[in-house]
């Protein structure tokens, strides 16, 4: 195993793929000359040449568009959004053309692409910069979207969606970058998508987060087991296909859950989790489930109202100890 | 200054008033046609046998699909592209067949002149099994990827962007070929064109951006909703542009052809108007109250099939009975494919799940 931080990981997976197939290549704002707004794709410049990392104007909706109809005539887009809050203008693209090529052409177009960049809120960067977008996508029929919360995920999936003959958003964080873990050295290490991962075994609780809220999760399962209540974590990784089944076994054994999801509450993930426990574990649950996300309120920039809108670890404890009763 | 709260405000230019009050009427002013020959164009007879069978195909097809569509043999939307059939026709002649050709919703013509058998074009307006998109795309989505006909696309614009990727996956590759854009004058609007020409012009991309400018964004005449003439869109991008006359055949080919040929050569986008005229409605629900008999029949008496049958007489290269009899098997061509959409099968419901994915078993949420 190596240790590498999780923007590192990322861009092995990418240069792994690109040295792999010359059909991938990688073009977003700053990803070539500068290194990468966030140094993802620090040092492939040099290694691939102009002719497969290329530097787009500010333009989402352009270079969105201009990938799906590469993709769909042979190449492998890796389109980077410096942020999924600016994939919001390409969002025509993504969701009206990568994703229904296909079928409105009965199946002769195929459109394998790779959107992806940083998701939801970093820090104080007001109310445009600080949307998760990972569920409002996985509404619409034919994308996978990943959101994942470790360098290991980061390669392995990374690595998978490439490959992927569908569109795929994959998700990261501007708050993850530098986050160091170990990643396997495994020659040409995969990770299939919609394959979740308990993360930490525990009897009383099932908690559900990915992404940067995966963290979150684990800061508040080692407070609670100081009181004695032993958290599951599961991280679904790939928000869709979701791993259900994974989710199920869980909550079967624990028959309580809450579930942690850094968007806004109406029909998110946590939403659509909450009503499929319902329906596959209805007789196991000793409790409603319940969930930590975002109030139905947009960012704000001053310091403690943003404190008070992300959900935090207290947050989670609180929610577990009220489903502990 | 103009008094609040009175029409003396106004924002939108109108268009139903007079001329005299400021209203917008007719749409486009058509450059002048080529004066050229067939044989100075690189055209032979036979060219010009298949170009008239091309356009009268795709004439017979839509007034066959109209009748039918008004005897409620399907549903949806249906945009005709009656009066437009010179700059299919004479773009795909003057293309190299693996040329990759997207166009918008008003896509018949175009999958007739790329391949689309009527049979196969009329049975996918019937949403049968057996029409080109497997009955998945209906009339906005025919599309014929094997013949490098990328489909017809239904958000305003939204395939702009595609062609350019289209062609940088050309570039990419090195394959010689060059993608082309067709849309309407209302997509001349549409933010997607603007990201799209600067890309395209700083990247160096093989493509041809083409507006059908047929006057009318639905019901709106271009002057009112589009500044300045569209064909000067292409100087703020120091992109090379042409405008040509969409009512002859002859014109649309010799232009198209030049376009081309500098675009395979230099590796430079091209920006064309092609002004033109629809004459049927945006779309079958169109009242056209935003337009004038008096100017519908304008363009109809100079219709770019007649054009051509005429040339076709004149200069003595066929007879009258060679041109009926060329209008025969198009007219059986076409009665045939409305017989054969008519008794082919609906998909099967299973196909509600197929062409989502690439995989053999994908996931559906559920």
């Amino acid at each position: 195993m190596a240790v590498l931080q999780f923007r590192e990981a990322i861009k092995h997976a990418i240069d792994e793929e690109m040295s792999r197939d010359e059909r991938v290549f990688i073009m977003g704002e700053e990803v070539a000359e500068y290194n990468g707004a966030y140094k993802v794709t620090e040092g492939l410049l040099d290694k691939y040449g102009y002719w497969r990392v290329i530097d787009t104007p500010i333009s989402e909706l352009g270079f969105a568009g201009l990938g799906v109809g590469a993709a769909m005539n042979g190449l492998r887009p890796i389109v980077e959004f410096m942020t999924f809050n600016f994939a919001v203008l390409a969002a025509d693209q993504i969701i009206n053309h990568a994703t229904k090529v296909k079928y409105m052409t009965g199946g002769q177009a195929d459109c394998p692409i790779v959107f992806r960049g940083p998701n939801a809120s970093a820090g104080q960067l007001g109310a445009t910069h600080s949307v998760a977008y990972d569920s409002m996508y996985a509404q619409f029929p034919g994308l996978k979207v990943i959101y994942v919360s470790e360098p290991n995920d980061a390669k392995g999936l990374m690595k998978s969606a490439i490959r992927d003959h569908n569109p795929v958003l994959f998700m990261e964080s501007e708050q993850m970058y530098g986050l160091k873990g170990e990643v396997s050295d495994e020659e040409d290490f995969i990770i299939p998508i919609g394959k979740g991962k308990i993360k930490r075994e525990g009897s009383d609780v099932t908690l559900v987060a990915h992404g940067k809220m995966y963290h979150f999760a684990v800061k508040a399962a080692n407070e609670l087991a100081k009181d004695g209540i032993e958290c599951e974590i599961i991280d679904p990784r790939t928000v869709k296909p979701l791993d259900l089944k994974l989710i199920v076994q869980s909550v079967k054994k624990t028959n309580r859950c809450v579930v942690i999801d850094e968007a806004h509450p109406f029909a998110g993930l946590a939403a659509e989790i909450g009503f499929l426990i319902q329906r596959e574990a209805f007789d196991y649950l000793d409790a409603p489930v319940l969930r930590v996300c975002l109030p139905d309120v947009n960012a704000p920039f001053s310091k403690p109202l943003f404190d008070a809108w992300l959900p935090s670890p207290k947050n989670i404890i609180d929610a577990v100890k009220q489903v502990s009763y | 200054m103009a008094k609040k709260g009175t029409s003396d405000i106004r924002f939108a230019p109108t268009g139903m008033e007079s001329p005299e009050k400021g209203g917008v009427q007719k749409g486009v002013d058509l450059p002048a046609a080529t004066r050229k020959k067939h044989k100075s164009l690189g055209l032979t007879t036979q060219h010009l046998k298949d170009m008239y069978q091309q356009m009268y195909l795709q004439r017979r097809f839509e007034e066959r699909a109209m009748q039918q569509y008004q005897k409620g043999k399907f549903g949806g939307f249906l945009h005709l592209y009656i009066g437009q059939e010179a700059i299919s026709t004479g773009t795909v002649f003057a293309f190299n067949n693996d040329d990759d050709i997207i166009t918008a919703y008003r896509d018949h013509g175009w999958g007739l002149c790329r391949g689309i058998s009527a049979n196969e074009g009329m049975a996918e307006l019937f949403g049968k099994a057996t029409g080109c998109s497997g009955g998945k795309g209906g009339s906005m989505h025919f599309a014929n990827v094997k013949e490098h006909f990328w489909g017809g696309y239904g958000i305003v614009g939204g395939h702009i962007p595609i062609a350019s990727g289209l062609a940088f996956a050309n570039k990419y590759n090195s394959n010689g070929r060059i993608s082309a854009c067709f849309f309407g004058d209302g997509a001349v609007d549409q933010g997607a064109l603007h990201e799209t020409m600067n890309l395209a012009q700083l990247w160096k991309l093989p493509t041809i951006f083409v507006v059908e400018n047929n006057g009318y964004s639905m019901g709106t005449a271009a002057k009112r909703h589009t500044v300045a003439e569209i064909v000067d869109r292409a100087k703020g991008y120091g992109m090379k542009s042409a405008v040509i006359n969409g009512m002859d055949v002859f014109s649309v080919f010799e232009k198209m052809k030049e376009i081309a040929e500098d675009v395979r050569k230099h590796s430079e986008p091209w920006f064309v108007e092609i002004r033109t005229y629809r004459y049927r409605g945006h779309s079958m629900s169109d009242p056209q109250k935003y337009r004038t008999k008096e100017e519908l029949e304008e363009y109809q008496s100079i219709d770019p099939i007649e054009r051509l049958k005429s040339y076709m007489l004149q200069e003595k290269l066929f007879k009258q009975s060679d041109i009926d009899s060329i209008e025969e098997g198009v007219e059986k061509e076409v009665l045939a494919a409305v017989s054969f959409a008519d008794e082919s099968p609906f998909p099967e419901e299973s196909e509600l799940y197929t062409d989502m994915f690439v995989e053999d078993n994908p996931y559906f949420h559920v």
